[in-house]
């Protein structure tokens, strides 16, 4: 049977208020615990955290510094304010930077937080223009997602289900330094000729759509996706037996995106190429039916 | 096993146990999701041991590989388990209180030594010896296994060499360490869950005890016959025999999935009767006198599916079908209707009500309750039941809840199809990741791979018959012959090729295979064909190649 370990619990206070949480809770965790919450950006909920983005930081009483709360571990005793000025300050500041070198139109999350904070981008016009990461066409090389760099914040989400954390293929990292720090497959060779395996669990955490589905990608060209208008139903993955909830994104009664609920143990939202993208069968025959097949390119089941 | 037809572990327990046996199964392919909780077992410590004839991209991932020539699963499974009794690894206490049959098993295993299990497997005796030391000696320890273990004309013989195992070392009936045949199909574990086995009633219940039959009858209302049915290999002789002229195919693609298929072709070509109840008009469906137009069921209809962690969960209607097509309930309805039967299931759920009254494992599983808590695991007996993580507990009580596990001695036979000079290499099929079954589902997604079936070949082998990579070759076994394109490369070992069944329109691997069956699963041996490849010369068309085989 399994074992319910006692965690021994850490006190620690959040803008005033004692929190008790278990030991080697992260602040973010403690700061939940607490009823509050503080933005973040490269945190997901079944990633490992890296402190990647700075939004999420605090004051720590007696730290120099502002405390990125996702990564860093409660101690006893420690009292963190969550929204100080110079906490707001410093995430203006991240959006700002945010928002001046990428594009973060379909970023629900970074927008929220510009508004909250009143982020300023064109403050940082004459320096973003310079940079060489503008204006990158979407990548468009292959038929079930595209990559549109120029959206991309960097938070690494991507990098991280593809590694060993969840998808364990390693077909992206960073390459680049500074402003010319992109997301990679290697070789900026298309994704077919890299080791991807088109599970798409890279797009799944993508918060800015610079990772999109390619109906999504191109429902979006055309004017016809339309969040509001659609139904999300769960249902089973109808390939292999392992039993895969899949939400099913519909749209006039057509599937238009299938992701998985982050909840259900067994994907954690994450799946596979035929759980994400081998839907389409449902629509043959109709008038929307991509169809057809794409250019060889990978050697089969190479993973 | 040991009474219950399903898997005995949940994934979760794959992240926690110290190690994984995976043999005859591709996972990393063929269930992605599954391995990655397999991958997190390994990041946590666990061990890999893959057995698989091929280099998989699975093995790739593994600390051991072993590459077992096909059809020698028993041999290796059993030197393994003599291996373990001689170095006195077994788990004595396990096998004195909690199982029967013991000394039979260590007779039959008696001359699978390590010297001859190298010499019929081809695994250097190392690697065997290495592994049965590890397999008993982990704390907690898996056997997972796919139809790389279960196509074979001794396929539940090669199962019950694995549960031999399990039983010798203790490794069963606890957290972390069980027997779990992988499904392959979404409702390959719900389907002979509710009865569509021919041996079978709802909640797998054995259709030979008077007692089951009388409690089905009260409910049905009817008489059922009292002997098992035909399983799917047994249809087929009956077929042959004149004695079933009439068949109803409901979501299956026979002519194009089963072994033999120029004899499954004729078969149903001979059919006085043949309804064909699909989403699509696929090549069984071409051949039927009838067909039903049916919505798809994971996202057109109503109902459950069951995992293959034993876990019961709800698939749901998010799509109108499309035209004429009708959901299955209702197409059975109907049917049964004008059969004189009127049924009266106002819909899905409570059909789901009647299971729960006659299946004792599914009686706690409500609608609501699996909503609430996103699927249950059989066994589940009453509503304030949580399902059960994993299954045979019971062992390891003392004295052992109800009867004692069995030993199934068992003994290596090669497989059926000879490989000689004519036919001088073994052809094994299987799956790739991009793509499903026979492809009805998977035809019709842009895969950002080709949609063309190759013949995997090893270079040796490639060099002897004059073969290149990316060549057109034609494959012939003694039914049949298809066209493939040569990939050659090192993951088969030499004197084997590898091909999948996921492009019959193009490449019906099935005219090559041989119908060679498991004599109590009925299953055929899809993974030892023999067979000889030669290049296809430029320009030439092959008519047996061509869509139905023949004409």
């Amino acid at each position: 049977m399994t074992r319910k370990l006692q965690v021994p619990l850490v006190t620690a206070e959040v803008d005033g208020q004692r929190v008790q949480v278990p030991e080697a809770s992260t602040l973010l965790e403690a700061i939940r615990a607490a009823g509050k919450d503080v933005p973040t950006l490269c945190y997901h909920p079944v990633l490992e955290p890296i402190g990647a983005c700075r939004i999420c930081v605090v004051e720590v009483e007696g730290s120099r510094t502002l405390v990125p709360a996702c990564i860093r571990r409660v101690e006893a005793g420690m009292r963190v304010r969550t929204d100080t000025p110079r906490v707001q300050l410093s995430r203006r500041m991240v959006v700002e930077l945010l928002q001046g070198s990428v594009d973060t139109s379909l970023a629900p999350d970074v927008r929220r937080y510009a508004a909250e904070y009143g982020a300023r981008p064109e403050r940082w016009e004459p320096f973003a223009q310079e940079g060489p990461r503008a204006k990158h066409a979407p990548k468009v090389d292959n038929d079930l997602y595209v990559r549109d760099l120029d959206r991309c914040i960097l938070c690494y989400r991507c990098v991280r289900a593809c590694g060993e954390e969840v998808q364990n293929s390693f077909a992206i990292a960073v390459a680049g330094r500074g402003l010319a720090a992109r997301i990679d497959p290697g070789f900026d060779l298309p994704l077919p000729d890299s080791a991807c395996v088109f599970c798409g669990n890279c797009v799944a955490v993508c918060p800015t759509e610079a990772l999109v589905p390619k109906t999504q990608f191109e429902m979006r060209r055309a004017g016809t996706w339309e969040e509001g208008r659609q139904q999300v139903v769960t249902t089973i993955c109808p390939y292999c037996g392992v039993g895969c909830k899949l939400n099913l994104h519909v749209q006039d009664n057509r599937i238009v995106k299938v992701t998985a609920p982050l909840e259900d143990p067994i994907t954690r939202g994450f799946l596979c190429v035929k759980g994400r993208f081998g839907w389409t069968y449902v629509h043959a025959g109709t008038a929307a039916d991509p169809g057809g097949g794409a250019e060889p390119s990978t050697p089969p089941g190479n993973l | 096993m040991f009474g219950a037809g399903g898997g005995t572990n949940s994934y979760r327990e794959m992240e926690e146990t110290d190690l994984i046996l995976l043999w005859g199964s591709n996972a990393r392919e063929t269930h992605p999701v599954m391995f990655l909780h397999m991958l997190k077992g390994v990041r946590r410590g666990a061990r890999l041991i893959v057995v698989d004839p091929r280099r998989t991209s699975s093995a790739a991932f593994a600390h051991r590989w072993l590459p077992v020539r096909v059809g020698a699963d028993i041999a290796l499974a059993n030197a393994m388990g003599r291996y373990i009794l001689r170095e006195g690894l077994l788990n004595e206490e396990f096998v004195r209180e909690a199982t029967e049959g013991f000394e039979r098993y260590r007779e039959a295993v008696e001359p699978y030594t390590l010297e001859y299990a190298e010499a019929v497997t081809g695994v250097p005796r190392e690697l065997i010896a290495a592994t049965a030391r590890e397999y008993a000696t982990a704390p907690r320890a898996m056997i997972c296994w796919t139809l790389g273990i279960t196509e074979h004309h001794n396929a539940v013989d090669t199962v019950f060499s694995l549960t031999n195992l399990a039983l010798l070392t203790g490794h069963v009936g606890r957290y972390g360490s069980g027997l779990n045949p992988l499904r392959g199909q979404n409702n390959v574990q719900g389907g002979g869950d509710m009865g569509a086995l021919p041996n079978r009633l709802v909640g797998f219940q054995d259709v030979e005890d008077p007692e089951v039959r009388a409690r089905f009858e009260r409910a049905w209302d009817c008489t059922i016959p009292p002997k098992a049915g035909w399983h799917l290999t047994a249809m087929y002789d009956a077929m042959e025999k004149g004695l079933l002229r009439g068949l109803y195919v409901i979501g299956e693609n026979p002519v194009r999935s089963d072994a033999n298929a120029t004899r499954i072709l004729r078969l149903f070509r001979e059919l006085e009767f043949l309804v064909v109840q699909d989403i699509f008009l696929t090549a069984t469906a071409e051949l039927a006198d009838v067909v039903l137009p049916a919505a798809a069921a994971w996202c057109e209809s109503e109902g459950t599916v069951t995992s293959s962690e034993r876990r019961v969960q709800r698939v749901r209607k998010a799509l109108e079908p499309p035209g004429e097509a009708r959901d299955d309930l209702w197409i059975l309805q109907e049917l049964a209707g004008r059969l004189g039967r009127p049924w009266d299931y106002p819909d899905a759920e409570a059909v789901w009500n009647e299971v729960r009254e006659l299946s004792p494992l599914h009686r706690g599983m409500s609608y609501r309750r699996l909503e609430e808590l996103g699927g249950i695991q059989w066994p589940c007996p009453s509503e304030d039941h949580p399902g059960e993580l994993f299954l045979h507990g019971r062992l390891w009580k003392r004295p052992v809840e109800g009867p004692r596990a069995p030993f199934m001695p068992t003994h290596y036979e090669p497989p059926v199809d000879e490989v000689n000079e004519d036919y001088p290499l073994l052809l094994t099929t299987g799956r790739r990741l991009y793509f499903f079954n026979t492809g009805v589902q998977t035809a019709l997604y842009r895969t950002p791979v080709p949609q063309e079936e190759y013949l995997v070949l090893h270079p040796r082998d490639a060099g002897r018959y004059g073969i290149a990579h990316g060549d057109r070759v034609r494959v012939c076994s003694r039914r049949g012959a298809v066209e493939a394109t040569a990939w050659v490369e090192s993951t088969v070992l030499p004197g084997l090729c590898f091909m999948t069944l996921h492009f019959p329109e193009k490449t019906p691997t099935n005219f090559l295979t041989v119908d060679a069956a498991d004599p109590k699963s009925g299953t055929a041996e899809f993974k030892a064909t023999a067979v000889r490849v030669e290049p296809v010369p430029r320009g030439r068309v092959l008519v047996e190649a061509t869509r139905e085989g023949a004409p």
